[in-house]
């Protein structure tokens, strides 16, 4: 694979899918920590939000220990040079979410969707074109779909203003071969009009692999989270993304030692342990279940005593998506009853 | 006698209305007004007997007198509703709105139809589905004590939601806030929508969740939550408690299913019956006070 001389954007998601680690609960001094540590390290643009993105802080989805303007806070004055940005899931967030976002610094905004649901996005999208935003179009659960669906939809998102649009790889089921398939879909349909990015989820241990593919491909985005951090077995890490473009020859503006004190120093430290692929998030790329589904489910194992791995097949095979937490206890007491369990 | 109706918007929820009404004994779908003349609500509504027009509710207007029309139903979207509503309130046709826009009162049947009628309103707001299937949950928890806050996340299959409801997603979850927080007795709400793509399309869940100011009294809550069922189910049949009252701490939550009776959509389409039929319930209600005069 040659990518010298490639250039890509490391979109941080320490703070919002890393949220999902520790149950929203980062404190206002862990947020300013790591992100001034990534600006210092060069990393162009952060997320900041709830792990659920705008409004996300819930019963459901649990409660953030801030809201999200003072998460904002505490990141968006200390920046020297990283823009930040938010993630908006239709139904979960709305539009004046987004406007209190922006007055407390965002430049960026990430309109989420299930792979198959772009029309969804058509208010927020517009919404945040309105406000001169970088828009991203985010298109969760993208292995659900072919090629041809992911640019249908893309499509929509695209003609509703989006200036860059994701193929999201929430469950972290992708392999390298079908990244590339669909970016590079993406990239035919777009050519050079529209930035084109890649999220993964390592759950296979593809998340670096995964990025290189879809690097390869013509995505110029790429997301990554300090020493992994994020949902499931976490996303892509940082650190070894920024070591794996320096010998491949792919510019990211990010110095090595840098991000890699940030990750080892500041972030591990606050996560309290490093994450790793145990069979539970293992199972969540194997069967492509929604990555933040896992501490929900030990959750349920715990409660119901139904097997953590059992129940998030299960979910995965019932065809639940991103945000339909709800259904883990519902389909864990329909299981611990037949068990007679319950 | 009948009282003639008039049916606006004829996409998903209007023409699963249409069918509801054909049913009733009291009200009579006369018109069916749309805006696209191919669709297939229109098409339907037209060989089923009923007067149609495809140029919105201009259409309609000249029609209002000469064809007694005296309640319409308006399921375009939240933001044509309001001139909609202006324009038949001038003829003095009540108007059940079942768009998010929310200009007149909440009508949540279960909960609060008996006021709204001896108010004798103009127009009525059917909240939205996911407020239909849960508001009447909170009331019940709300009537045995304090809910400081409640949540719902209501999910229904991708096929069932057209494109009115998919451009008004800001609109379902700001009107089920305040349904939840005005009629279902809330002090705060939230609601959260997902649309679902599975294929065979998934039946339309619910889940309510109650935060209680005190300790929850159980048993007096379960008590009040199956009898609420049961209230909605007679005009819901497919209205099911799946789990729950689960209680944690201070936290109450219910899983709801809701089976559609497949008038238009099939079955799985809950989301359109839980929201029709309360519309039909109310409407049904108004024709009789119109009929005796009052």
């Amino acid at each position: 694979m040659d990518l010298k001389g490639k250039k890509i954007t490391i979109h941080d998601m320490s703070l919002r899918d890393g949220m999902h680690s520790v149950r929203h609960q980062f404190t206002l001094d862990q947020m300013t920590a790591m992100s001034t540590a990534m600006d210092k390290a060069g990393v162009p643009m952060i997320e900041v939000t709830h792990g659920d993105g705008l409004g996300g802080s819930s019963l459901n989805y649990g409660y953030g220990l801030h809201t999200d303007e003072e998460w904002l806070d505490a990141v968006v004055p200390n920046m020297t040079q990283a823009k930040i940005s938010a993630l908006l899931l239709p139904g979960i967030g709305i539009v004046k979410d987004l406007e209190r976002a922006v007055e407390h610094g965002i430049t960026t905004v990430r309109v989420a969707t299930h792979s198959t649901e772009a029309d969804c996005s058509a208010q927020h999208i517009k919404a945040a074109v309105g406000m001169k935003l970088d828009t991203v179009g985010f298109l969760m659960m993208a292995h659900m779909v072919d090629e041809k669906r992911l640019v249908e939809e893309a499509r929509k998102m695209v003609s509703y203003g989006a200036n860059c649009i994701y193929a999201t790889d929430s469950a972290g089921y992708l392999l390298p071969d079908m990244v590339a398939s669909r970016v590079a879909a993406l990239k035919k349909e777009f050519g050079d009009e529209i930035e084109l990015g890649f999220h993964g989820h390592n759950n296979m241990s593809m998340g670096v692999a995964n990025s290189l593919a879809a690097i390869e491909a013509g995505a110029t985005r790429i997301d990554a989270s300090l020493a992994g951090f994020g949902a499931g077995s976490g996303n892509t890490a940082t650190e070894v993304l920024v070591a794996v473009c320096n010998r491949m020859g792919v510019e990211t503006g990010v110095d090595l030692d840098l991000i890699e004190d940030a990750a080892e120093d500041i972030a591990l430290p606050i996560m309290g342990k490093p994450t790793r692929i145990s069979r539970d998030s293992l199972t969540l790329g194997y069967a492509g279940v929604y990555s933040s589904f896992l501490l929900f489910a030990r959750r349920a194992e715990a409660k119901y005593g139904i097997d953590a791995r059992a129940l998030l097949v299960e979910l995965g095979k019932r065809g639940m998506i991103g945000g339909q937490e709800d259904m883990i206890d519902d389909c864990a007491m329909e299981m611990a009853r037949a068990k007679g369990l319950i | 006698m009948k009282i003639n109706c008039a049916l606006i918007g004829s996409g998903n929820i209007g023409t699963d209305l249409m069918y509801k009404l054909k049913r009733s004994e009291i009200l009579n779908p006369l018109w069916m007004v749309g805006i696209d003349p191919e669709s297939d609500g229109l098409l339907r509504a037209q060989k089923d007997g009923m007067k149609i027009t495809s140029d919105g509710v201009d259409g309609l207007l000249p029609f209002i007198k000469e064809d007694g029309v005296k309640i319409a139903f308006d399921a375009t979207s939240a933001y044509v509703h309001g001139e909609n509503n202006r324009k038949l309130a001038e003829l003095g046709v009540k108007v059940i709105d079942l768009t998010p826009a929310a200009i007149g009162p909440f009508c949540v049947p279960s909960v609060n139809m008996d006021e709204l009628l001896k108010a004798d309103v103009q127009n009525v707001n059917m909240v939205t589905c996911g407020g239909q299937a849960t508001i009447p949950m909170i009331a019940a928890v709300s009537a045995v004590q304090e809910v400081e806050y409640a949540e719902i996340i209501a999910t229904a299959a991708s096929k069932s939601a057209g494109p009115g409801t998919r451009a008004n997603i800001d609109e379902f979850t700001e009107t089920t806030k305040l349904g939840i927080e005005q009629i279902g007795g809330a002090k705060k709400g939230k609601a959260i929508i997902i649309l679902n793509p599975a294929e065979p399309p998934l039946m339309m869940r619910d889940t309510v969740h109650c935060q209680t100011a005190e300790k929850p009294d159980e048993e007096a809550i379960t008590a009040s939550v199956h009898a609420m069922v049961k209230e909605v189910q007679k005009f819901v049949p497919g209205y099911t408690l799946k789990n729950g009252p689960v209680f944690d701490g201070k936290k109450v939550t219910i899983w709801l299913e809701v089976e559609g009776l497949g008038d238009y959509l099939p079955k799985y389409a809950g989301n359109l019956d839980i929201i029709t039929a309360a519309a039909t319930n109310i409407a049904e209600k108004m024709a009789y006070s119109i009929k005796e005069g009052k």
